[in-house]
């Protein structure tokens, strides 16, 4: 048992996994996982940062526990054990929150609790770390961990912009503005917030827009007859494999 | 008497329209999205979440009250409810399947598609957020999840119309859809000047 689950991937090394989470199949923008917090708290940069941050850090921990413990854990109980783990992780790193980055834990409230449910953490435990070793696992929760932040910066940066003119709380439209004013020695023009992209309906639309470069990206791969079968549909396969794994256990 | 109907009603009105799970909250997005193709299904996995969501927090709000505060480990409510919710739905399918096989008919496809619902979830923790006794938070879960039906039969009824519709190649499957939660979360912003 032990032997054909990790002789399956030793060729692998730890940088090929690493980069493979963070760039060639981003949980976000190729896998199209863990959609509700994506959406829910990329108001701001610094609020996405925190949240894939958060996300990364119980991601690591629980895979490499997950692998340490992948011989001991029933193969029948082995989802319930795993949510068991996660939910651990989460409550110990929600604690921390609290009690040392309380700005960050009181800008994400709810969300932070619900990273239990977030199917990247499962997910990669599942097809994952249940089984490779330790380092490769580590190694592949950081790499989905970071992908999966910088993906939540990115789309908080964007609507940032677009809804407040500032990234990481600098007016950068306002500024660029006031330079490009001074040149001609006008009068500086004020950037009118389209302030829909921060309340909750933008956050459809931006993801909206990303949908649809991954739908066209997939079409002209498609089209050249290159493979796009990591490139997923869109949220819903993935949630509906996501549960299907996870109820078909419990 | 009157005050609590008051704050019952405020209560039904603000989880279920002004602030609803899915479009302001972005809770149970996979099945709203996913489930949302024929009105009929999504009657259905509205019943099957109503269902669901009212049982599982007044069951949460049981179990935080009697068991969590009296031992002094509310810290260990997410734990708790995750395998709460889980082993609950795992149980309503089950009893549904053996006792009442017409309800099972109905809602039982849906039942396992909720297990890893982030709404369940989400309900319960903000239940004892927002620290209700038990009686409110069953009528906050029963009018979240109303609210979910709503949101998703919407959806499902816009979707069956935009099915011909002639969509920039990009655009068609996905985005469109989230277009249209887009401007639905829009119309809903204007749920807000009823409170």
């Amino acid at each position: 048992m032990t032997e054909w689950r990790d002789n399956v991937d030793s060729k692998k090394s730890s940088m090929d996994v690493f980069i493979n989470g963070l760039i060639k199949e981003n949980p976000t923008f190729v896998l199209m996982l863990g959609m509700c917090p994506t959406l829910a708290v990329t108001t701001s940069a610094i609020n996405g940062l925190g949240m894939g941050l958060t996300t990364t850090v119980v991601l690591v921990l629980s895979n490499v526990i997950i692998s340490l413990l992948r011989n001991v854990i029933p193969d029948r109980v082995r989802i319930p054990a795993f949510i068991v783990i996660i939910a651990s992780f989460v409550t110990i790193v929600e604690l921390l929150l609290e009690g040392f980055i309380p700005s960050l834990y009181s800008a994400l409230g709810i969300y932070i609790p619900l990273i239990v449910v977030n199917c990247i953490i499962l997910g990669r435990a599942e097809a994952f770390a249940s089984k490779n070793p330790v380092i490769l696992s580590f190694f592949d929760g950081l790499g989905m961990g970071l992908g999966f932040s910088a993906a939540l910066t990115i789309i908080g940066a964007v609507r940032e912009l677009l809804g407040a003119g500032e990234i990481f709380g600098y007016a950068v439209i306002n500024n660029a503005l006031a330079g490009i004013c001074s040149i001609f020695g006008a009068e500086p023009i004020e950037y009118v917030p389209i302030s829909i992209f921060v309340l909750a309906p933008g956050a459809f639309f931006v993801l909206a827009a990303l949908t649809a470069i991954q739908n066209r990206v997939k079409r002209k791969r498609g089209e050249k007859g290159l493979s796009t079968d990591k490139i997923q549909s869109g949220c819903v396969s993935d949630c509906k494999s996501c549960v299907n794994s996870a109820c078909n256990h419990i | 008497m009157l005050d609590v109907v008051q704050d019952l009603l405020v209560l039904m009105i603000s989880s279920s329209l002004v602030s609803n799970v899915v479009l302001s909250q972005f809770l149970g997005l996979c099945p709203f999205l996913g489930v949302s193709k024929k009105v009929n299904t999504a009657a259905g996995m509205g019943g099957a979440v109503i269902f669901v969501i009212t049982l599982a927090s007044g069951v949460t709000a049981v179990i935080y009250k009697f068991i969590l505060i009296p031992l002094d480990i509310t810290y260990l409510q997410t734990i708790v409810f995750i395998l709460v919710i889980a082993a609950l739905v795992q149980f309503v399918e089950m009893f549904l399947k053996k006792y009442v096989p017409s309800l099972y008919q109905a809602l039982g496809v849906y039942l396992p598609l909720i297990t890893t619902n982030c709404a369940v979830l989400g309900v319960a923790l903000t239940n004892v957020q927002k620290e209700y006794g038990i009686g409110f938070s069953i009528v906050s879960g029963f009018s979240t999840a109303a609210g979910f039906l709503i949101a998703i039969v919407i959806l499902a009824g816009i979707r069956e119309k935009i099915e011909y519709n002639d969509i920039p190649e990009s655009f068609k499957g996905m985005p469109i859809v989230l277009i249209t939660a887009g401007l639905m979360a829009i119309a809903f912003c204007g749920f807000s000047g009823l409170l």
